[in-house]
């Protein structure tokens, strides 16, 4: 499977081209069953929406709308049960691994991932992240970092970068105040309840078919019973970072994935608990 | 058949919740109440199937608890109150998406980390709805062990008729004492599916989603009545009461729970000095037996609420008696119970002295 999904890489980085693009086999385009057909409210050019597609992509692909429950958070995403065609419950801010936890102990052969934002996951929702992480629920937790406050307008996140100007941060973040951006995904990636864990982004056309790997992958593993699958997506945030939406993901190439390098972090063949129970 | 057993309370509201065929309990260690999870853990998994988690908080407790109501299964936690209190925004939110699930409040003496010994003085904060917005729990107040059992099948019912937060408000003193209690039979765990439930959407049905967010105003009013009806509704069909010799009482004692049984004892007390004295104990405090307490107005020469607290419950006995007659009160705090021979104290200075 992993050589099959390379060569697909290849294919786009390869094969499609300006000139071929618009050949009819490269135009086959289907809205996911799982992604419902509305307007979001996403600004233009932000990455949830095609966060969402992924997670509505990988549903349909593995045949289980009927078996999924999603959990949103609070922030931009919060409305996310608008546009995703399964059963989903909207947290409390902080809070959705442990409504995912609550969820996937009562139905443990259903599947169940959280979404949630920078400041959701990584800040007010740091001790239930950890716990539901290292209590390693077989669950799929997305973690959208944007490295700033969308919804309430901008300000400060946990992951926002040193000396970037949010607006509580308006001379830029300083560390002497505001302490350093929160690696996270590197945290999580050290407890042994965590089957996997990556960081993916979705700034262009192979990053997106890498996050959708990723996704998948996060859908797969929860059939194993053997912990939690955690992705971490780097995203932009145009109308906060005040760019334009091909700005924002220059700004995020050279700013945002220098520090948050893309890359797995824990595979299960690196896993020293291979085997374990056999 | 029933089974007799000699048991602490704690104990025996846990054995009651693995024979309600509860599937799930998320929970927090707090004294004086960490022995029903202690119990479950012990007893729950291998009998029932039963899941039993510890959380890393209470705050993550009743948020598993959120997730969980949301499929439809029976769930329930327990904490005190400090514990309590750090629950309230997941509660508020529990009650806005309308999920049935029991919560237990095994009440310790506040403010602040205050007292491990049992108090009342959470009752505020349980009848008045306790996190923010408007919601009310029901809110049942048991008084011996066997209540504390009684209360927990009884819970689950209300919780699904209604599709409401119930809790069961006792106290550290019920929760550590040990009763005779009669069990209940055990009752199977179902595999209820709710039309409302997110545990999966089929081909057959629209999405599920629970939420508590609208951010319309006309759209959170007509949520804020819907939920305001369901409490008028549950004010009709649900008051819960006890009352002890009201009929021919001169005076009557209003006291809940544990206080409710000396407030007995000082009735007694108060027999033998030749004072006609009745008590009335609300089991529901939210809905609150108002309408009987006035009818009671109507013939006594007064009222003495007797509270483990600095009077919380007072107020709604007073907006029942309406000025009808006197209400005076009488309440201990710190952990300390109130004995019989001063509440019958209380009740000659404060109104036998005055009126008679």
């Amino acid at each position: 499977m992993n050589e099959k999904t390379m060569t697909e890489d290849q294919h786009f980085e390869q094969v499609i081209t300006e000139e071929n693009i618009c050949t009819n086999e490269n135009l086959v385009f289907e809205k996911p069953e799982t992604l419902i057909d509305t307007v979001m409210h996403y600004c233009p050019g932000c990455g949830h929406g095609v966060a969402h597609r992924l997670i509505a992509e990988v549903i349909d692909e593995l045949g289980i709308q009927d078996k999924t429950i999603g959990v949103a958070p609070v922030g931009c995403s919060v409305f996310m049960y608008n546009y995703m065609n399964i059963d989903m419950t909207e947290a409390a801010h902080g809070r959705a691994s442990a409504v995912a936890t609550g969820i996937k102990r009562v139905l443990p052969d259903k599947y169940v991932f959280s979404y949630q934002g920078d400041g959701d996951l990584a800040a007010i929702g740091t001790g239930e992240t950890i716990h539901t992480c290292n209590r390693g629920e077989n669950i799929l937790i997305v973690f959208i970092n944007n490295g700033i406050y969308g919804m309430t307008g901008g300000q400060m996140a946990p992951t926002t970068l040193v000396g970037m100007k949010s607006t509580t941060t308006p001379f830029g973040r300083e560390v002497a105040v505001m302490g350093n951006p929160l690696k996270i995904t590197e945290l999580i990636a050290q407890l042994p309840g965590v089957y996997y864990c990556t960081r993916v982004a979705v700034n262009n056309p192979v990053n997106v078919r890498k996050a959708k790997k990723a996704i998948m992958n996060g859908f797969k593993y929860q059939e194993l019973k053997k912990g939690l699958s955690f992705v971490e997506i780097v995203t932009n945030c145009p109308s906060n970072w005040k760019l334009t939406p091909v700005e924002s993901n220059k700004w995020l190439e050279e700013n945002m994935l220098p520090f948050y390098p893309l890359g797995d972090m824990k595979v299960p063949s690196d896993q020293s608990s291979k085997g374990k129970g056999e | 058949m029933k089974e007799l057993k000699l048991m602490k309370g704690n104990e025996a509201l846990a054995e009651a919740a693995i024979r309600a065929g509860a599937d799930a309990y998320f929970g927090y260690p707090i004294t004086p109440q960490s022995e029903v999870l202690e119990y479950l853990a012990l007893e729950a998994e291998k009998r029932t199937g039963m899941v039993i988690l510890q959380a890393e908080s209470e705050v993550a407790a009743i948020n598993m608890i959120y997730g969980a109501a949301g499929t439809g299964k029976k769930v329930i936690t327990s904490s005190s109150s400090p514990g309590i209190s750090l629950m309230q925004e997941g509660i508020s939110y529990i009650a806005c998406a309308e999920l049935p699930c029991l919560l237990v409040n095994v009440v310790r003496g506040g403010p602040g980390l205050g007292t491990i010994q049992p108090s009342q003085g959470d009752y505020f904060q349980a009848v008045k709805g306790g996190g923010h917005g408007d919601y009310k729990l029901i809110v049942l107040a048991p008084s011996t062990v066997q209540e504390m059992v009684d209360h927990v099948s009884l819970g689950f019912d209300l919780a699904f008729k209604w599709r409401n937060p119930v809790m069961i408000l006792t106290d550290g003193a019920l929760g550590q004492m040990m009763e005779k209690v009669a069990l209940p039979p055990q009752i199977p765990r179902t595999n209820v599916v709710y039309d409302w439930a997110t545990i999966g959407k089929p081909k057959t049905r629209e999405r599920n989603f629970i939420t508590s967010l609208h951010l319309k105003s006309e759209v959170m009013e007509e949520i804020n009545n819907t939920l305001q009806r369901k409490y008028r509704a549950i004010e009709n069909e649900e008051i819960r009461f006890e009352k002890i010799n009201c009929d021919d009482a001169e005076f009557v004692l209003v006291a809940y729970g544990l206080v409710a049984r000396i407030c007995q004892k000082a009735a007694s007390l108060a027999k033998e000095k030749g004072i006609k004295v009745g008590v009335f104990r609300p089991v529901t405090l939210f809905p609150f037996p108002t309408n009987e307490l006035k009818k009671i107005a109507g013939k006594v020469k007064g009222f003495l609420t007797v509270e483990m607290n600095a009077g919380q419950m007072v107020e709604d006995v007073r907006l029942a008696v309406n000025g009808k007659v006197p209400v005076e009160f009488h309440g201990r705090m710190g952990g300390i119970i109130p004995s019989p021979e001063e509440i019958l104290q209380m009740l000659e200075n404060k109104l036998v002295g005055e009126i008679v």
